[in-house]
């Protein structure tokens, strides 16, 4: 009789701890697969972050609207220009000109040239950043090649232009910023 | 399902001395004892594993040009040497001594999912197969650094990185499982009359690890996926030609990677705070600080993950805010080195070899702890940035860190474990062959970087030949040093002095009232409140 109880009451123990132990896991697993989530949602995070603040250089994607908010002609800022070509792509890609000294405010247009030395179609995407990154929000672009992706056949060249200004918000401790593009080739990707 | 499991299981413990033979005993067992063994035996092989690759990394830097391997080969040893270190051998061997420790510190009958424990391990040396073999594969294995960072591991990839993701994806999923368990045993298998606050800190360090594990491990898993498809499936998560950006690589991989380098430590921390008040013979000074401070840098290590990544272009506002974040940790980190001083002062001590590489530990991590102080100012790392500094500060806080502990655990419950005292003298020549070579072999990589030596290069300018060779004669040193570990292991296996169930005067805890060797089943019944009571950490 008290060997039987005793069996029971120790039945009763395994049930009770099988099922806190069932709790436990689910509710580890479920943090389990959150975190999983967790890390994919960071992806949109890091971009939304990076627009609000403007970190790491990223600029406007989309054309800006030119705003007559006056030029601020007491300071000049200095533009550079710089390119360079991912992995596989034989594009001879550069700036007409390396600089240009701007005032807050005030509109410029340059162009850079682009010539397909392959013996095949391409299509190209240019990539923007700006440095220091912390400028990229100051920096307004309104209209821009790399907005679009830029197809060119075999042997062709093209001069593609870039309209822009810096904002007359710029902290005034930037005096210089670097605008970089990075021309990738999507033929794949597009097509 | 686990339900059936369970059953079973209890249903097993009717005939106590059933135990399979041969193989299938290792195969199917779900017996926490048997499976430490097995982490614990493939930690060290995986050990050895990883230190040969070092030892062909040493050799082909002893001197200046290029001797024994391509480069590229050369990536590829210092690329696995790292994830076998980190995946293969500290992280298992940690899991083996919670696998054997905790339910006898914890009075607890076993585990509490034995089943999933069973398959946690044996899913591991299919992730190292994989691994390990890509080194045979026409493509060559990883060589991309164990960080991975993308578009090295995309973009200029050799080819191996589906292997690579599928080896870290199992890792992945073993140490979620052995997690959960730690987790889940800790909570509900406690003994009557063990509260938290009773639990040995060695537990809690454990416990806390494990929730680490479960929160980062699946966003290394999450990583290592976006990787794959960003190299055979067209995505742009890490590619700027389709709007992504590889600099977000690094801060998600290092949202993992911050919180694992505690996950190395942190049961270090346990197996130390256990094995230094023994042979003091006091209790352990400061014990519920230990576990806040422990709970405070498992919370901070997940906000000071960019000091990784201070050369990427941060703004200032983010580099002082890592920077004070990651500063902070010193703080708890602080609190445990002077505790395990204050546990000492005006202790009766003994030298034995658990002790030994106890103190050792202490000493050898403050300093790395301090380095990694050093790395942390923003304004400095640029200098320390990915040269050997980083290397010597890493290797400090890893080897004799968390190897040194591990060494320390070792030597301390092999009686418990075996059944046998080890060889005394065997054992204090691998402690003291150990502490010279290692020394040897990485404090002179302090100067190295801060001369400006880069990391991760197969060939060096010649003003650093002297300070290579003598590095490398410390780094054949510690690899044979560890050799007589496994003399002493197996020695002690095999037999000498028979072990008393407390060997050790001044050890406290549960797993001292069972006999030596620990029987196969131990805590079917609770023990005696006396039992809990005389564990307890707290000083008196």
């Amino acid at each position: 009789m008290s060997t039987n109880e005793n069996k029971d009451s120790a039945a009763k123990d395994t049930e009770v701890s099988v099922s806190n132990n069932n709790k436990t896991v689910r509710k580890l697993l479920l943090v389990v697969v959150a975190m999983f989530g967790f890390g994919f949602a960071l992806v949109p995070l890091y971009d939304v972050f990076c627009d609000i603040t403007g970190l790491n250089g990223k600029t406007n994607t989309t054309a800006a609207a030119y705003t007559e908010g006056g030029i601020d002609e007491s300071r000049t800022v200095r533009v550079q220009f710089i390119t360079r070509n991912a992995k596989g792509i034989p594009w001879k890609f550069e700036p007409v000109i390396n600089e240009i000294n701007v005032h807050p405010g005030e509109m410029k247009v340059v162009s850079f040239y682009a010539k397909n030395n392959a013996a095949h179609d391409i299509v190209g995407q240019a990539v923007p950043s700006v440095s220091p990154g912390l400028a990229a929000n100051y920096f307004h672009k309104i209209e821009c090649f790399c907005f679009t992706q830029q197809p060119l056949s075999a042997g062709n060249d093209v001069e593609m232009s870039l309209q822009f200004y810096v904002d007359v918000e710029l902290p005034t401790d930037i005096k210089t910023l670097t605008l970089s593009y990075t021309l990738y080739d999507i033929t794949e990707k597009s097509s | 399902m686990t339900t059936d499991v369970i059953t079973q299981d209890s249903h097993d413990e009717h005939h106590d001395d059933h135990k399979m033979t041969g193989i299938k005993r290792w195969l199917y067992t779900t017996n926490h004892k048997d499976i430490g063994t097995l982490y614990l035996w493939f930690a060290f092989i995986m050990f050895l594993t990883g230190g040969a690759l070092a030892m062909v990394i040493r050799a082909e830097l002893f001197q200046p040009g290029l001797q024994l391997v391509e480069p590229d080969f050369f990536n590829q040893l210092t690329t696995v040497h790292g994830l076998i270190m980190v995946f293969g051998a500290i992280m298992p061997a940690f899991t083996g001594f919670a696998n054997w420790m905790l339910p006898m510190m914890l009075g607890a009958p076993d585990m509490a999912l034995p089943r999933m424990n069973n398959w946690s391990f044996w899913i591991l040396p299919f992730a190292f197969a994989i691994l390990l073999g890509s080194f045979f594969m026409e493509s060559g294995a990883p060589n991309f650094g164990w960080t991975f960072y993308a578009p090295l591991s995309t973009t200029y990839s050799n080819g191996s990185t589906a292997f690579f993701v599928f080896a870290v994806h199992i890792m992945g999923i073993s140490s979620i499982m052995g997690a959960i368990n730690i987790v889940v045993t800790i909570m509900n298998m406690r003994a009557p009359g063990m509260t938290y606050m009773k639990m040995p800190l060695f537990v809690w360090t454990f416990f806390i690890t494990a929730y680490l594990l479960i929160a980062v491990m699946p966003v290394l898993a999450g990583v290592v996926t976006m990787l794959l498809t960003d190299t055979y499936f067209g995505t742009s998560f890490f590619d700027a030609a389709g709007g992504g950006d590889p600099v977000m690589f690094q801060h998600i991989f290092w949202f993992f990677g911050h919180p694992e380098v505690y996950i190395m430590i942190l049961p270090a921390f346990g197996i130390v705070s256990t094995i230094i008040p023994a042979f003091s013979r006091k209790r352990l000074f400061g014990y519920s600080s230990m576990v806040y401070a422990t709970s405070s840098i498992a919370l901070l290590s997940f906000i000071v993950w960019a000091h990784h990544m201070f050369t990427t272009g941060m703004p200032l506002f983010g580099e002082l805010f890592f920077m004070y974040c990651t500063m902070l940790i010193a703080v708890p980190t602080g609190v445990k080195v002077f505790n395990w001083v204050a546990t000492m002062w005006r202790g009766s001590l003994s030298f034995e070899t658990p002790m030994l590489f106890s103190i050792a530990f202490v000493i050898l991590f403050t300093i790395g702890g301090f380095s990694g102080l050093m790395l942390a100012m923003t304004p400095v790392d640029f200098q320390y940035h990915d040269t050997y500094f980083v290397v010597a500060h890493f290797h400090y806080v890893l080897v004799t860190g968390s190897l040194f502990s591990i060494y320390a655990g070792a030597y301390y419950w092999l009686p418990k474990w075996t059944g046998h005292m080890y060889n005394d003298s065997l054992s204090k020549w691998h402690f003291w062959c150990s502490l010279v070579s290692v020394n040897l072999l990485f404090f002179p990589m302090h100067f190295l970087g801060l001369a400006g030596m880069p990391r991760r290069i197969p060939d060096y300018a010649l003003q650093f030949a002297d300070f290579n060779k003598w590095v490398s004669i410390g780094g054949f040193a510690f690899g044979l040093s560890q050799l007589i570990f496994l003399a002493v292991v197996i020695k002690c296996i095999r037999g000498g002095e028979k072990a008393p169930a407390k060997p050790w005067d001044g050890a406290i805890g549960l797993e001292w009232t069972v006999a030596s060797p620990a029987p196969y089943h131990t805590f079917s019944t609770p023990p005696p409140q006396s039992d809990i009571d005389n564990a307890d950490q707290h000083e008196h």
